[in-house]
């Protein structure tokens, strides 16, 4: 499962890179979505994955009975996630609010602030 | 409640007072120099516990550390905490008599007390994670403050500042879940503690590095820089000061706080990569200003060469060295913003910051023009001003360190700062004022609102001076944090072993 994992998150950073290196800025959102959601994953998988053991403790007891899935890897995802969302929210708007003023979806005309 | 969690809650307060009086400019401007005043008591109060008790630790929600979030303000903590809070009042001061009332109708008040929030945070967190938030607290108030206005320029700036900024923080996230997979922790003492039990010193070596890169695009380090001036330029220029002076600087202590508490497993191998990039950060960074003709981009070029300064204190990693990074970080961060300022007097007066377009302000602002004259000779490291003593402590440091070639770098990048400045100073204030096709001088801009911009350039210049005039003990104060940040043991007992 891990090895299937490791490779799932390899090609979501690649195609990340990828779109993000296109010069159209829908791309590049895309790829921002793509890098955000491969970092999350890979929190995911690098945590240690567990089947079947949710962390809960039984009643009356003060620990777990036997070893259980970590529960803070999720914690962090979920937050990474919400401020992912509100970032990408924020640049759907920027291209948008880029093209309108701009007059383009080509990265390579937007040059002007460049040299 | 604990002095360590102030300088967040302050300006969270202020910006969300902020937000409820959205209709009222007035309120919001008396709120946005109430709070900011407030935040610079607050940590000048933490600073004064910090020097007195040596560290403050606080573990939120009452859970001991390495379980809960734990802020822990040391040395060299409280000191950026100290700078944000002057930067912070120096901006709001300006802000009273620059900001149009377009931006203030669009939350420029509220979005400044947030960013100064996120800022604060990074300084006195003490968990990776927490950190991580921060970063995007600050970044996201930095979007919106930076897209304000919503000009063609300021969006294709805001298109390479967002993307580079959120890459950044993707390798960020990356390295901290492959962090705490390694070890289980999150705690930066905890980290730290247990990273020297680590056998594999090549996968710490990935995530070092990881880190290195993901601090480095925030402090604009070579060749990470490029964001930097593209957008800098771009916006309201009290937004740009407060960029200039504090954003990068997150990324730096970032990069000081993980490469001396946490890696300092493999220096060999991990500061002789810093050292190759400090030169280069020092080089491209003033080069690239020497081709520009525009003030904000060259200021912006001269902070990604000043970067380069700090970045050599770290990377030499002897006492005096990080000594001399953390004054130099002291140091730039006013007289970076003061600079900034200036250009937004003399874009409001002549209506442009293109250098062949101004000029004959020593004969018609002579006060503005000490003004200019004192931070610029600072940044080029004149004697008695408070770059000189910055530049003469780390390129102390390289010679006692015998880095030879970083050190005539460093000195060469003195000298064409020094060019840099000369070229400011006499095309904007010595030349005379170019012709108009009237015949009248270009651009005479209101002078409404003047008083409050010189209010806040003046205190920001007496700073310099101060720390040039009066360096012992701020001195000290670098010595301090220095001593703390190469010491990581007392570091790590103090966070573990403080009661909840």
């Amino acid at each position: 499962m891990e090895t299937l994992m490791a490779y799932i998150v390899g090609a979501m950073f690649a195609a990340a890179v990828y779109m993000m290196l296109r010069r159209s800025i829908v791309k590049l959102v895309i790829g921002l979505m793509l890098l955000s959601n491969a970092a999350n994953l890979l929190i995911f998988t690098v945590a240690g994955m567990r089947q079947g053991a949710p962390p809960l403790v039984p009643e009356g007891a003060e620990v777990p009975a036997s070893a259980v899935a970590d529960p803070l890897p999720q914690a962090l995802i979920l937050t990474a996630i919400v401020i992912a969302f509100g970032v990408l929210a924020f640049s759907v708007v920027l291209i948008h609010r880029a093209y309108e003023v701009v007059g383009t979806d080509d990265l390579d005309r937007m040059k002007d602030t460049d040299t | 409640m604990s002095l360590a969690v102030a300088p967040i809650l302050v300006p969270l307060l202020f910006g969300a007072l902020s937000l409820a009086l959205w209709r009222y400019r007035i309120a919001q401007r008396v709120l946005g120099l109430v709070g900011t005043l407030t935040l610079l008591a607050v940590s000048i109060r933490l600073l004064q516990v910090v020097h007195a008790e040596g560290m403050v630790v606080l573990h939120m929600g009452g859970w001991a550390a390495p379980l809960g979030i734990t802020l822990a303000v040391d040395m060299l903590g409280a000191i950026m905490v100290v700078l944000t809070g002057i930067t912070g009042l120096a901006i709001a001061l300006f802000s009273m008599g620059d900001t149009p009332e377009r931006h203030e109708h669009f939350g420029y008040y509220p979005l400044m007390h947030l960013l100064l929030a996120g800022v604060a945070g990074s300084f006195v967190t003490g968990d990776i994670f927490n950190l991580y938030v921060w970063f995007e607290v600050m970044l996201i108030a930095s979007f919106a403050l930076l897209t304000l206005g919503g000009e063609r320029a300021q969006m294709e700036g805001a298109i390479k500042y967002v993307t580079l900024n959120l890459f950044s923080s993707a390798i960020f996230l990356s390295a901290v879940g492959i962090l705490y997979g390694l070890l289980g922790t999150l705690n930066m003492a905890d980290i730290a503690q247990k990273i020297d039990q680590v056998e594999n010193t090549a996968l710490i070596n990935v995530v070092a590095v990881m880190f290195m890169v993901a601090f480095g695009i925030k402090a604009s380090a070579f060749p990470l820089f490029f964001w930097l001036p593209a957008s800098y330029h771009t916006p309201l220029v009290g937004v740009s000061a407060l960029f200039a002076g504090l954003l990068t600087k997150v990324g730096v202590y970032a990069l000081f706080r993980m490469f001396t508490i946490v890696f300092d497993h493999d220096v060999a191998y991990t500061h002789e990569i810093l050292i190759w990039v400090a030169g280069l950060t020092m080089l491209s960074g003033v080069l690239g200003a020497a081709a520009q003709y525009e003030f904000r981009r060259i200021l912006s070029f001269h902070i990604v060469s000043q970067i380069g300064y700090m970045i050599l204190g770290l990377a030499l990693y002897t006492p005096l060295a990080i000594i001399g990074g953390v004054f130099y970080i002291m140091h730039h961060i006013i007289v970076k913003t003061t600079l900034f300022l200036v250009s937004g007097v003399t874009y409001r007066i002549a209506g442009t910051h293109e250098l062949k377009d101004l000029g004959g302000f020593f004969r018609s602002r002579p006060m503005l023009s000490v003004l200019f004259l004192i931070p610029a000779f600072s940044l080029a490291g004149m004697p008695p001003l408070s770059g000189f003593f910055a530049k003469f402590i780390v390129i102390r440091a390289g010679v006692e360190a015998e880095a030879w070639g970083v050190t005539a770098v460093a000195l060469l990048v003195g000298l064409l700062t020094l060019y840099s400045m000369t070229k400011i100073w006499a095309e904007v204030f010595w030349k005379a004022a170019p012709e108009t096709e009237s015949g009248e001088p270009a651009g005479q801009g209101s002078t409404v609102g003047l008083g409050w911009m010189y209010t806040a350039i003046g205190g920001l210049a007496a700073c310099t001076l101060f720390i040039g005039l009066n360096g012992e003990p701020i001195y000290a104060l670098a010595e301090t944090a220095a001593e703390q940040l190469l010491n990581p043991d007392r570091y790590i007992q103090t966070v573990l072993e403080a009661r909840p």
